[in-house]
């Protein structure tokens, strides 16, 4: 199968980075090294190309009651130039995706969805549209690339390119027309690897000129240019969800432990009845973190016991290179969700010891 | 990036031989796929191992891989640096970053091992550069 490639396939190349397949995209994994790209996020900056995300485009004056049905959080209380996380589930509570909801204007909106769920997220979203005529429905993915500068570094770097004045862009907020070293862009102060920094939306062929400045201004600043490979490990030490191990069609925003994001006192959304319905009868699994007690590094699927039973399953594990630990993120029974309950994690057949501790991982100082 | 007085293996290991005494690590190709590697699993000295089998698990970030004997025969030593700084596999594949050692119990196994030449050509077989 031929794999997609964004507008920066050629330029990846030309940094050395290692290409993989990512949700059918020809994407890099690693320019230098997963753990030297890692270190660099947290202590400086590093430029991602995530322009294998998605992008709908929703307007019209049913625009924010569309959402408002879509998605769990609340969208009626954003002000323009906001954005809000919120999970999009199915009838019976599943999660379809989740995703960033961008506020333009009263009457306009973008949602930002993973790269894995395009289609079905729009089929989803159009199919949900039917019932609101005054909303039209855009999948606007292809003519939007993203970069994520992230990292401590990111404003100094930025402020070099751009007059929009950063420090008055607060975290998950956005200025919609920003110029930036000459191209337009969308600027938008939000991340996924547990930094500060900024996601720039863009056209495609503003993209390489865009990526070769920002490496530039960031030189002296310590930025590097990043892969897939960091940015699973910044956003798990994080503990942020990753779509299809986190979450999935099968599993509830309540499991997965984003019942911040579920408003429940909305009048009405996809999901709500059978949310309300789990929330009071409990629910069936509880995600956790947990760090390894003997030698061994969990990995996505392995079963994790207690007492010689399977009492749940890993989502996400690895070796964490800023805590210098192995850790996991599972979904448990939820009587043993306790922050310093004895789990074991099977790992080729034999169960190593692990416990379970307190989340997120990492937050910023 | 591979030493000529070393024998090799279709699945990237290596082994240099001294008398009855064979010493094991991962290729440059082998660590270079994997990348940063955080993990290593090694068998107890006095494991018998045999020659194709897996006596091992390397893991890096991203990927978990077994290790394969060059040679049949008893683990007499093991890297047990690699515990604390399994990352010596990335920094120094043929020295500091060896896995273990084996007394070999037929030396004439050594023959079915690929030479320096044959490696890199195997390597191009698999399409790998």
């Amino acid at each position: 199968m031929d794999l997609k490639k964004t507008p920066l396939y050629e330029t990846h190349l030309k940094y050395g980075g290692k290409i993989i397949d990512f949700e059918g995209w020809a994407l890099p994994v690693q320019f230098s090294s997963i753990i030297e790209e890692h270190h660099a996020v947290r202590k400086a900056a590093g430029l991602f190309d995530v322009s294998d995300m998605g992008e709908v485009e929703i307007k019209g004056k049913d625009a924010q009651a569309l959402i408002e049905k879509l998605v769990t959080n609340r969208v009626s209380t954003m002000v323009d130039g906001q954005v809000r996380y919120s999970p999009m589930c199915n009838e019976k509570g599943g999660v379809v995706d989740d995703l960033l909801i961008y506020r333009f204007g009263p009457e306009h909106f973008m949602l930002v969805i993973n790269a894995g769920n395009i289609d079905k997220d729009y089929n989803w979203i159009q199919k949900v549209a039917s019932g609101f005529p005054g909303a039209t429905v855009r999948n606007i993915s292809a003519e939007t690339a993203e970069l994520a500068l992230q990292g401590p570094n990111s404003e100094k770097i930025l402020k070099k390119l751009t007059d929009v004045d950063l420090s008055s862009i607060g975290y998950y907020y956005f200025v919609p027309e920003a110029t930036v070293a000459g191209k337009k862009c969308v600027i938008s102060r939000t991340g996924y690897t547990g930094e500060d920094g900024f996601e720039l939306y863009c056209a495609p062929a503003d993209a390489p000129a865009l990526w070769d400045d920002i490496l530039e201004a960031g030189q002296d600043l310590g930025c590097v240019p990043a892969g897939l490979g960091c940015r699973d490990t910044l956003r798990f030490e994080a503990s942020m969800p990753l779509y299809g191990q986190e979450m999935d069609d099968d599993t509830t925003p309540l499991d997965a432990g984003l019942g911040r994001f579920v408003d429940l006192e909305k009048p009405d959304f996809i999901g709500k009845e059978a949310l309300l319905k789990e929330k009071a009868e409990g629910l069936r699994k509880k995600l956790v973190g947990f760090e390894m007690v003997g030698r061994g590094v969990p990995r996505t699927g392995y079963p994790i016991v207690k007492d010689g039973e399977r009492v749940g399953y890993v989502t996400t594990g690895s070796f964490a290179p800023t805590l210098n630990k192995n850790l996991g993120l599972g979904f448990v029974r939820p009587d043993l969700s306790n922050v310093g309950t004895q789990i074991g994690v099977e790992i080729r057949g034999k169960s190593i010891p692990a416990v379970i501790v307190k989340k997120p991982f990492y937050k910023r100082g | 990036m591979y030493p000529e007085n070393l024998k090799y293996t279709k699945t990237h290991e290596w082994l240099r031989v001294e008398g009855q005494k064979g010493y094991v690590g991962l290729s440059y190709y082998a660590q270079d796929q994997l990348g940063d590697i955080v993990f290593v699993e090694l068998p107890e000295i006095g494991t018998e191992v045999t020659q194709g089998k897996a006596f091992g698990v390397v893991e890096s970030v991203k990927a978990v891989s077994d290790c394969y004997a060059p040679v049949s025969g008893k683990v007499v030593e093991r890297n047990e640096n690699l515990e604390t700084s399994p990352e010596l596999i990335n920094k120094d594949p043929y020295g500091e970053g060896w896995l273990i050692a084996i007394e070999m119990s037929d030396p004439s196994e050594v023959n079915n091992l690929l030479d320096v030449e044959a490696y890199k050509k195997h390597m191009e077989e698999e399409g790998h550069h």
